[in-house]
């Protein structure tokens, strides 16, 4: 009972979603499964950005820099995969370059105390430059992007199997490791020591944990997620890159993460509706409604982020000690 | 003596920057010294490149004022995109809609409109801040796409110019901002803007209780400052530098609103607001350099086959080197203190 009336606005919104959703499908299978479909295809960038957040200012960094890390993981992802033509590796070197960057920024933030939104921004603009400067047109993935896994029997369900079971892998990954952060967070000692880091940063180092350990391997970790879906973006959504591809998912991703909350399960939700709000603007467009002021669907998914930070979100409380440098004195 | 000590650090990031650049230029096996010469010939060598260059600073100047302006009150506004084309979009309809007014009304009373639409526009996030707690960072970002939408709606159904290319028409020369001799005059208005806000914020009241509230908002609020209407008021003012930015230039250089003009001026507004140490008058040549960087970039590609993209990889390298509080220590021997940390009020609603 308790549980259910704390998350009583997620039950009735999500129930206004399903009922919006079959009605702007006329009630018919194959478009509400688009819709599905669409939504958690939207959805996955997001919510890999948004863990990285999560990651981050668990332990008391701010990284507004996840938009940088994204956009040079799918550009390092896209020029291994395309160049060896392994998809595997391209997406081991997205990561490997989002884990480079998060270093950088924790080398930045941490070890210099430097003011950590300048450090983010400083890999926003380098990640835009030195992305565009060594971009060659007309390089291919010589395997195309990854390709679908069907999960059995259960792909074979109506809608659900569809949207669920016959996915590409890493937006099974995504799925995937959406609890398994949630249980490490809540559950082990790691992420007791994070929250710890990111509460009360000299309380944590009197018990004998090391706030920038911590830090840096969060910042790390991090990276890598953010690495994984700037990767998903060339590899897997769009199968290429393309100048300035993350087109601001890195800034909606910390809008996603506020809105959940800095907690896993809530950005994984708040994702999923960031991603409906994209994924409807298709079927707005199928239907033909708005078709002569196309911008006003368009811009449907940012009203309703503004609309829902400041409605819903109020004033979300983040980790106490975010944003000031640690020093041991 | 202080002047020199500040200007101190940025002047190293700038020198180290270029350095780097050079280096990667030399790794991409092209020749540096070329580069940096063609880029130096196309925006400075005569008064062509000149005026050019004096074009670009102008809108980075009011971007960098509007970004370092909203620091002082612990504000960090990334809506200068959507406010600038807000205030460019709303020049231009006053600018060719109004007609048979003398210059001296015409020309201000755009730059007016153009400048309140992008302050309302800018206040927007501060309400909801103030009213909601919701962070300007998201409410800004998000506003800047339901600007570009807004502009490009507008522009292409309300106040088209007949034709196949959406746009706005040309606007009256009575709403024009003339040139001086290839110069553009719309400079100077930066420049006055630039001067403007470092006498509100360090001679008046007003810019004291602003300050206040970046430093500490619990001892302002307590010492009797209305924290709410001060994040609403700040937003309003960064807005209007953003959108004036604009509106200068669509009235003095473009002379319609088109969309996708000026692209990616948010991000700019944000390096030269950190090149300048959030100082309002270190905005103006932190924007004079970006604006050569950018005025000289397509000789550079012309003269030196370099692609201008590495204007970027230069800025960003000097906003690097700008904010190593190492390098600061280094060439200052001491703890720098007395800035406005942005990090510090990200939770604070």
């Amino acid at each position: 009972m308790n549980t259910l009336s704390r998350y009583r606005w997620w039950f009735v919104t999500a129930a206004f979603l399903v009922a919006f959703t079959l009605f702007t499908a006329e009630f018919q299978q194959a478009q509400t499964t688009a819709v599905l479909a669409a939504t958690l295809r939207q959805s996955t960038p997001l919510v890999l950005g948004a863990l990285c957040g999560i990651l981050c200012e668990r332990s008391g960094v701010i990284n507004i820099g996840i938009e940088g890390q994204m956009l040079g993981s799918a550009f390092a992802g896209f020029v291994v995969a395309s160049s060896t033509g392994d998809l595997l590796l391209g997406v081991t070197a997205g990561i490997a370059c989002g884990m480079l960057m998060g270093a950088f920024l924790a080398f930045l933030s941490v070890s210099l105390r430097g003011d950590q939104i300048i450090a983010g921004t400083v890999l926003n603009i380098a990640a835009i430059g030195l992305t565009s400067f060594f971009f060659q047109t007309g390089r291919s993935l010589p395997s195309g992007k990854t390709s679908r896994i069907k999960l059995g029997p259960l792909a074979d369900l109506p809608i659900l199997g569809r949207v669920f079971f016959s996915n590409r892998p890493l937006t099974y990954l995504t799925l995937l490791l959406v609890p398994v952060i949630w249980y490490a967070l809540f559950r082990t000692t790691w992420g007791l020591r994070t929250r710890a880091v990111g509460e009360h940063p000299s309380a944590a180092e009197t018990v004998g944990i090391s706030v920038v350990r911590v830090r840096y391997m969060n910042l790390i970790l991090g990276g890598g997620i953010a690495g994984l879906g700037g990767a998903y973006l060339s590899l897997e959504a769009v199968g290429s890159f393309e100048r300035m591809m993350t087109n601001g998912k890195g800034f909606v991703a910390l809008a996603v993460m506020i809105f959940g909350r800095w907690n896993p399960i809530g950005a994984w939700g708040a994702a999923l509706l960031f991603g409906y709000a994209n994924a409807v603007q298709t079927q707005f467009q199928f239907r033909g409604w708005l078709a002569d002021d196309p911008q006003f669907i368009g811009m449907m998914p940012f009203i309703v982020t503004i609309v829902v930070v400041a409605g819903f979100v109020g004033r979300a409380r983040p980790p106490a000690s975010i944003g000031q440098p640690y020093s041991r004195e | 003596m202080t002047f020199l000590r500040s200007a101190l650090v940025p002047i190293l990031a700038v020198v180290l920057a270029i350095a780097s650049g050079a280096i990667i230029i030399e790794l991409s096996g092209l020749n540096a010294l070329e580069a940096y010469k063609a880029l130096y010939d196309g925006a400075l060598a005569d008064r062509k490149g000149i005026g050019r260059t004096l074009e670009k600073a102008t809108p980075l100047v009011m971007g960098g004022l509007a970004v370092a302006f909203a620091f002082k009150a612990g504000l960090f506004n990334i809506g200068g995109q959507g406010q600038l084309v807000i205030g460019a979009l709303f020049a231009g309809a006053v600018g060719y809609g109004v007609t048979g007014l003398p210059w001296i009304i015409h020309m201000p009373l755009a730059l007016f409109v153009g400048g309140i639409g992008g302050a309302l526009w800018g206040m927007l996030a501060g309400v909801l801040k103030a009213t909601r707690g919701a962070h300007e960072v998201i409410t800004t970002i998000m506003l800047n796409f339901v600007a570009l939408n807004i502009t490009d709606w507008l522009t292409s159904k309300v106040w088209r110019e007949p034709g196949i290319i959406v746009r706005t028409p040309a606007i009256e020369s009575s709403a024009e901002i003339p040139r001086w001799s290839q110069l553009p005059t719309g400079f100077a208005l930066a420049v006055a803007a630039a001067f403007a806000c470092w006498y509100l914020l360090e001679r008046t009241t007003f810019g004291f209780e602003i300050r206040s509230v970046g430093l500490n908002p619990e001892a302002a609020r307590y010492a009797g400052i209305s924290v709410s209407r001060i994040v609403i008021l700040t937003m309003f003012i960064s807005g209007m530098l953003a959108a004036l930015g604009g509106a200068i230039e669509t009235q003095g250089i473009v002379g319609r609103y088109e969309p996708g003009f000026n692209a990616g001026l948010g991000f700019n507004g944000i390096t030269i607001a950190l090149l300048a140490r959030t100082h309002p008058l270190g905005v103006i040549p932190a924007a004079l350099l970006i604006g050569a960087m950018e005025a000289g970039g397509s000789t550079m590609q012309f003269k030196a086959d370099v692609d201008p993209e590495i204007t970027e990889i230069i800025e960003a390298l000097m906003l690097l080197f700008v904010a190593t509080p190492i390098l600061v220590r280094w060439v200052l021997r001491r703890r720098d203190t007395s800035e406005i940390s942005v990090g510090a009020h990200w939770g604070d609603a």
